[in-house]
This record gives structure tokens, sequence and C-alpha cells, in this order.
């Protein structure tokens, strides 16, 4: 028999049980949307949060002095200590490689810009732009276009033209800083002599720093032009990290070691910093505090405000479950009152109503489960061009939560229900 | 029930027409105020959600913009190659900008150690440093007469291994000496590490060099912080005035997503409050079917039955709106405090939108049942079926 009456009463009823099943599909899409994003907003806040550029910077160990004002080196280029190139792909190959975003090498040298008497001192500042390269069975591509994604590249002359760009890694192009052209009179396009080597301007680079009043060339260029290959200054990083906590600021020398394994393998700048320290031979890796400082604070800014918000989905779509099943019930006190004339007791109507609940909660849930996550997947990709995974552990606590506010909603206007004397019921008043 | 009944009747000798209508209204109101509470508490809800998701949605560009200030200067100001900025350049640029912004003068000599090594001086104001640059990792701020702050690596210079910290060193710049102390270390991990800052009048007093560049965190908009860079531009003709690309482009990156973010947040959770009003509100208009048929075989006009739901949603939309926008600047201000640890600031503009949205969202829910009921005969709705 009570199979029977619920299952009549979804059939004969089923307009109004669509309208409840689809306010609880959508308050169950909404709260499912919103806890995809907010657990993934971190992650990809992070991930922003990289368009400020390298966190890190690895040094020689003997490194020797900056002596530089403005961006203007007045040290000797084959002054001081030197990384080796070679070393460079084994950052692929620390703990936390799938955390870096990617690396820079940069190889400042002073060089002759033209030629005879007009000649001048400019530097010349060697990198990789975009460079193949390989690390075990591991191909992947670095350079400043990952790691300074503010660099900007034009033609010089304000004119858009397929022709000007980013040279080639291996080509003996260079990109001039915008000062420096403007200052040279050059464009792209043009060809210049440095170091008494004739090279092309493939484009001019606006960075809004130091670079502006430099020449930008490949990396090999500029070992050539000091005539030491494989001479690396320092190395930019651009990692995914951790914010910093009271473990993070400890020195690893002096942690027990179950400590030091849970320091090692949380991406925390400091570890990422050791670790880099440990792949690349007479190093030392620093962490650049302007850049590094200042993420945790943003990131936990945001997700503190994603959280809230969050609740507050959370909480709109509970009132709205509750509210449509509260008016469901309220409209059938009188299938109530004829339920009760018939003798059936308040156990009886309750149970009734909470099994059509429970059934309306797991249809609805479903669907709005499904919903939500398509909707969080298109915010992720409308934003943050990147999809917005979905726990599957989401789904049973969704499902549960689902039940759990349709019964509480519920609860109240079932006890109303119940209460109401069957004879006003009847006579229709009420 | 017969009390009820007697109401009614006084009520209906008592009044003259002109204010029926309102009294219907506020009967409506008081008979049935478990239902109308529910309904307007809906209302409330609603109401407040909105206004503390739109509050925060205006609100979260600001609050953002100040975080991302921590990250320092977004504008440099620079002297022409090889010479000094105009004295009052500082006084200048502060007076464009209002006392808010931050600007802080920096001064470049390159001096001598006693051993003949050359290292970077920089000659600025430490306490303007100090805020400008929160990242700073500062063992001690110098506070007495020629004490420096050493960076990490300028330390091995002027005080080399195994001699004991904080000894005092001498520096030469063109032939003048100066005796220093360091106050503390200072670690960045840029370029700083590899210089040594002293304060700006001594190093004036030492070197005669004045300030080159002056560092600025304008707070503001992409466009306001353009503006302020065209009129420091017209102000000091002698020096470049360029923005930190960089730290820019950065943050409206990172702006715009989370703005985007909060921006289709907050529509969710404003279409759910308003699809929870709908919900209650439908079920309370349908649930007085039997007024509608009542008034209608009394010979009621269909305006006037129209008119009378309508009136009831605007005025229940109306004080819901206003109690909710006074909830929700609450939540908004907590929220403020909770994550940003600074008020949210109250919108008065937001109250419009939250007025409109609250009693369209009523009428539609008054209007629908109404709508779908004026096909069924009142008798039908009267004999209870």
């Amino acid at each position: 028999m009570f199979p029977r009456i619920v299952y009549e009463s979804f059939r004969h009823q089923a307009r109004r049980k669509l309208l409840a099943g689809i306010a609880i599909a959508l308050g169950v899409a909404v709260a499912t949307a919103m806890i995809a994003v907010a657990t993934d907003i971190g992650d990809k806040i992070n991930r922003e949060l990289r368009s400020y550029g390298a966190n890190l910077v690895v040094t020689p160990q003997e490194d020797t002095l900056d002596v530089e004002v403005g961006g203007v080196n007045l040290k000797p280029p084959s002054d001081g200590a030197f990384l080796n190139e070679a070393d460079l792909p084994k950052i692929r190959g620390t703990f936390w490689h799938n955390n870096i975003v990617g690396f820079s090498p940069m190889l400042p040298v002073t060089v002759k810009l033209g030629s005879g008497n007009d000649a001048k001192d400019v530097t010349l500042l060697g990198t990789y732009f975009n460079k193949a390269l390989s690390f075990g069975k591991n191909d992947f591509t670095t350079g400043v276009r990952i790691t300074h994604p503010w660099w900007k590249v034009s033609c010089g002359d304000g004119k858009e033209s397929p022709n000007c760009g980013w040279p080639d890694d291996n080509s003996q192009n260079v990109l001039l800083g915008e000062r420096l052209a403007a200052k040279a009179n050059e464009k792209a396009g043009d060809a210049i002599e440095v170091a008494g080597r004739k090279l092309t301007v493939s484009g001019v680079l606006s960075t809004g720093g130091a670079e502006d009043d430099q020449l930008v060339a490949p990396l090999a260029l500029a070992q050539q032009i000091i005539g030491k290959p494989g001479a690396v200054r320092s190395v930019y990083v651009s990692a995914l990290t951790k914010p910093a906590d009271a473990l993070s600021v400890r020195d690893p020398k002096t942690m027990t070691p179950e400590v030091y394994d849970r320091w090692y393998c949380s991406p925390y700048v400091e570890s990422i910093a050791y670790q880099l320290q440990e792949v690349i031979p007479h190093s030392h890796a620093e962490q650049i505090r302007q850049v590094a400082q200042n993420e945790g604070t943003v990131l936990s800014r945001i997700k503190g405000l994603m959280l809230l918000i969050t609740f507050a989905a959370l909480f709109a779509s509970a009132l709205a479950v509750s509210a449509a099943m509260a008016t469901a019930i309220y409209e059938r006190r009188v299938e109530v009152g004829l339920m009760k004339a018939l003798g059936a007791g308040n156990l009886a109507v309750s149970a009734i109503f909470f099994a059509e609940a429970l059934l309306l909660a797991l249809v609805g849930g479903v669907a709005g489960f499904s919903a939500g996550a398509l909707l969080a997947r298109q915010i992720g990709r409308s934003i943050f061009n990147s999809r917005i995974s979905i726990e599957p552990v989401l789904f049973p606590i969704i499902i549960a939560i689902a039940v759990f506010v349709t019964f509480a909603g519920s609860a109240a206007a079932i006890r109303r229900a119940v209460k109401f004397d069957p004879v006003f019921a009847l006579r229709g008043e009420g | 029930m017969t009390q009820v009944a007697d109401r009614r009747a006084r009520v209906a000798h008592t009044s003259p027409s002109v204010s029926m209508f309102a009294r219907m209204l506020l009967r409506a109101a008081v008979l049935r105020r478990r239902r109308a509470a529910s309904a307007l508490l809906a209302m409330v809800v609603a109401a407040a959600v909105a206004t503390a998701m739109m509050n925060l949605y205006v609100d979260v560009q600001a609050k953002l913009r100040t975080e991302f200030r921590n990250y320092g200067a977004n504008i440099v100001i620079v002297a022409k190659e090889g010479q000094s900025l105009p004295a009052d350049a500082l006084a200048k640029v502060e007076s464009v900008l209002g006392t808010k912004t931050l600007a802080v003068p920096f001064a470049y000599a390159v001096a001598r150690t006693q051993n003949g090594q050359s290292v970077v001086v920089v000659g600025t104001d430490f306490a303007r440093a100090r805020q400008l640059n929160h990242w700073w990792k500062v063992s001690h701020w110098p506070d007495a007469q020629n004490e420096v702050l050493v960076g990490m690596r300028a330390a091995t210079v002027v005080s080399p291994k195994g001699s004991p910290n904080r000894q005092p060193f001498e520096l030469t710049f063109q032939g003048k000496a100066i005796e220093l102390a360091p106050a503390g270390m200072l670690q960045t991990g840029a370029g700083e590490d590899s210089r040594i800052y002293l304060d700006q009048s001594e190093f004036q007093n030492w070197t005669g060099v004045a300030p080159s560049t002056i560092e600025v965190a304008a707070n503001g908009t992409t466009a306001e912080i353009e503006a302020s860079i065209r009129q420091l531009a017209q102000l000091l003709p002698s020096a470049e005035v360029r923005p930190v690309r960089q730290i820019m482009e950065a943050e409206a990156n990172v702006l715009n997503k989370t703005r985007a973010t909060v921006y289709a947040s907050a529509a969710l959770v404003v279409l759910t409050s308003a699809l929870c009003v709908l919900a209650t509100l439908m079920g309370w208009v349908f649930d007085r079917r039997r007024d509608f048929a009542m008034m209608k075989t009394l010979g009621a006009s269909e305006r006037l039955i129209n008119g009378f739901f309508a009136a009831e949603a605007a005025a229940l939309g109306t004080v819901g709106a206003v109690l909710g926008f006074l909830i929700g600047i609450g939540v908004a201000a907590w929220i403020g405090r909770v994550n940003f640890h600074a008020p949210v600031v109250p919108r008065i503009g937001v109250f419009p939108y939250v007025l409109a949205g609250s009693i369209a969202v009523a009428l539609i829910s008054a209007v629908l049942p109404i709508v779908l009921l004026r096909r069924v005969q009142p008798a039908i709705i009267l004999r209870g079926e």
C-alpha cells in the first residue's frame, strides 16, 4: 500500500512534483558549482599570480657582487662565477617539477653597439625565449615568454607585421629594448652591429623595466660574444608555491627527519629553493621576496572571499529547497485530512511525505549535481581558460546534503500538515 | 471563525470605500500572518543575500587593489641619463597624487670599500621605503646617525667572513671617506641584496648626489594610474615617468579573473534567492485562491483583483527589500572585516537594484498564479475542488 500511495502521488501530481524537483535540482546545481569553484579557485589564482613573473632566482654560490645602477651593469662582463647551462634541464627532475611553470637563464654581457667612433656600451642580455629542452623522456619548452609574461614585442614603428616578433632561440636575431631603439633610431628588420657582428633586429621589446635600455638575444649568442660556452649568470624560476607558514620558514638543518620530510614534500618556496640547489651544482637559490611573499596574502584573501560566497550560496539554495518543499506540502492539507479521516496515524502520514521528499531529493540531487558540474566547467572555461574538475568524492556529499536539506525543509511543513484538524481540512477551511 | 466574521462585518459597515482597498491589504496580512511572515522572511533573506553579494562585488576590486599595493611601486620616475631629479620633485609628486599615495626617493652612487671593491650605495627615506616595500626582510631598521642597511650579498664585501657582525666599515666616494655602522641585514632576493642603504640626507651630505629615482605606489584603476602618469610627466618634463608593467599587468590580470568569478558566483546566489522567493510567494498566492474566488463572486472586476494582488506583492517586495538591504550591508561589512580586515563601505547605489529586483520577483510570483486561476470558475474553487 505504502509504495502505491507514493507512486500514485507522483503520477497524479506530476506537475507539482516536477516543480519541487526543479527547485531541488537548481539549488543543488548552484551548491555543486560553487563548491567546485571554491575548492579550485586557489589553484587557479595561484596560476594567474604567475603573471607576476619568477619567484625564485638561482645564482652561482661564489657569486661576486652586482654593481648595477638603473639596469646598467658596471662590472666587467667576464668577471665572476657562472652556472652551467647543461645543468638547467635538471630543474625538471626536482621533487616538485610539476609545480615549476618555467625558468629562464640570464647572461648579461656588455657589448659595443654600432661601429667605429659612434659605438657605445650597452648591455646585451642572453636568455631563452621559448627554448625546446628535454629531461629524460620529458620534452618541454621554457623561457621568458613563460616566466616574463609582461614582455611585449612589437615592430617598433607602431605597425603590426608578421615579419617582426620573438627571435628564434637558435638564430642570430636580437630584440632591441624600446628606449634603446628610440635612441638608436632602429626598428624591426634593421641590421645592427653588435660587438663586431652583424645582427638582425627581429622586434622591439617593451618591458617597463631595465630591459628597455638593453639588447635581448638568444643565450647562445651572448655566450659566443664573451667566449664562454655554457655560461649562465642566473636562472629565474617561476614555481607554483604554497603560502608560507610556521613550518616553511624553519631551517632544514635543525629539523627532525619526520619534520624534514614533511617540509621537503610541501611546495613551499623555501623547499623548492632547497631542491633547486640540490640539482644545480655550486648554486644558491633565493626567493624573490617581492613576488613570493605577497602571493600568500592575495591568495588567502581571494580564497576566503570565495569561501564566504560559497556559504551564502549554500544558504540560499538550502532556503530555496526548503521553501519549495514547504509550499508543496502545505497545498496537500486536504489529502492529509482525508488520510487521517480514514484512520492513518501521524507516523504513517509523515512517512509518506518523507518518502516522497527522499525520492525528490535523490532525483533532483543527481540532476542538480550534473548541471552543477557543467556550470562549474563553464565558469572555469570562460574565466580561467582551463577546466574546473569536480572531485568524485563530492557526489555522495552533495546528495547527502540535498537529502538533509529537503528533509529539514519539509519537516516543519509536514508537522503542521499532520497537526491540522482533518475536519477543517475536509471542509476546505484554513 | 465567528470572530473573523464579526471583524469582517465591522470592516464592511464602518469603512468608507476609499480605504477599503488598503484595509483589504492590511487584513490579508494580519489574518494570515504566519503565511505572510514566511513570505516576508523569504523576501528579506533574498534581498539581504542579494545586497551583500552586490555590495561585495562592487567593493571587492577596491579591497583587492589595496592588497596588491603590497607588491610595491607601480610607477617609477627616473631622471634623464646621468642627471638628478629637481629638488622639489618629491613634493610635486605628493601634491599631485595626494597624501594617500606613497612616493619613495632613491639616489645611487658607486663607492669603494677599503680593499678597493665597488659597491652600490643607495640613499633613501627609510620610513617610506619600509611602508612601500613590505617584502623586504630586514633584521633591524637603522635609527641612528650613519647607520645603514646592508644587503645580504653586499655584506660579504664590507665585512668579510669571519669578522664580527655589525662592525663599522669605511667607504669612499670620490675621495671622501665615511664611517658607516650596519644596523641590520636586508634580504629581498633581487638587486637590493647587492646594495647598501643609507639615509637620504646623510647620503647627500657625503656624496652630494641627489635622488635620481622616485618609486610611486599609486592606488586606483588602470585608467586612473595612467592618468596619474600623464599628469606626472607634464609636471616633471626633465624626468621620465613610466609604469611598472610587471606589477600593473599582473594585477589587472588577477583582478579581472577574481572579479569575473565573484560576479558569476554572486549572480548564481542572487538567482537562487530569487527562486526561493518565487517558490514561497507563489505558494502563498495560490493558497489564497478562495479569496480570489470570493472577490470574483462578489463582483470584483478583473482589474481590481489584479491590482489587489499586485499591490500586495509590491508592498511585500518593498518591505522585504528595505529590511533585507539593512541586513545585507551588515553581512557585507562583516565579510569585509573577517576577510579583508577593513570595513566594506555600504553602497547606497545598490539599493535601487535590490528594490526593483524584489518588487519584480514579488510581482511575477503574484501574477503567475492569478493568470492560472483566471481560467477556473470561482464556483469550483469555492466548492474546494
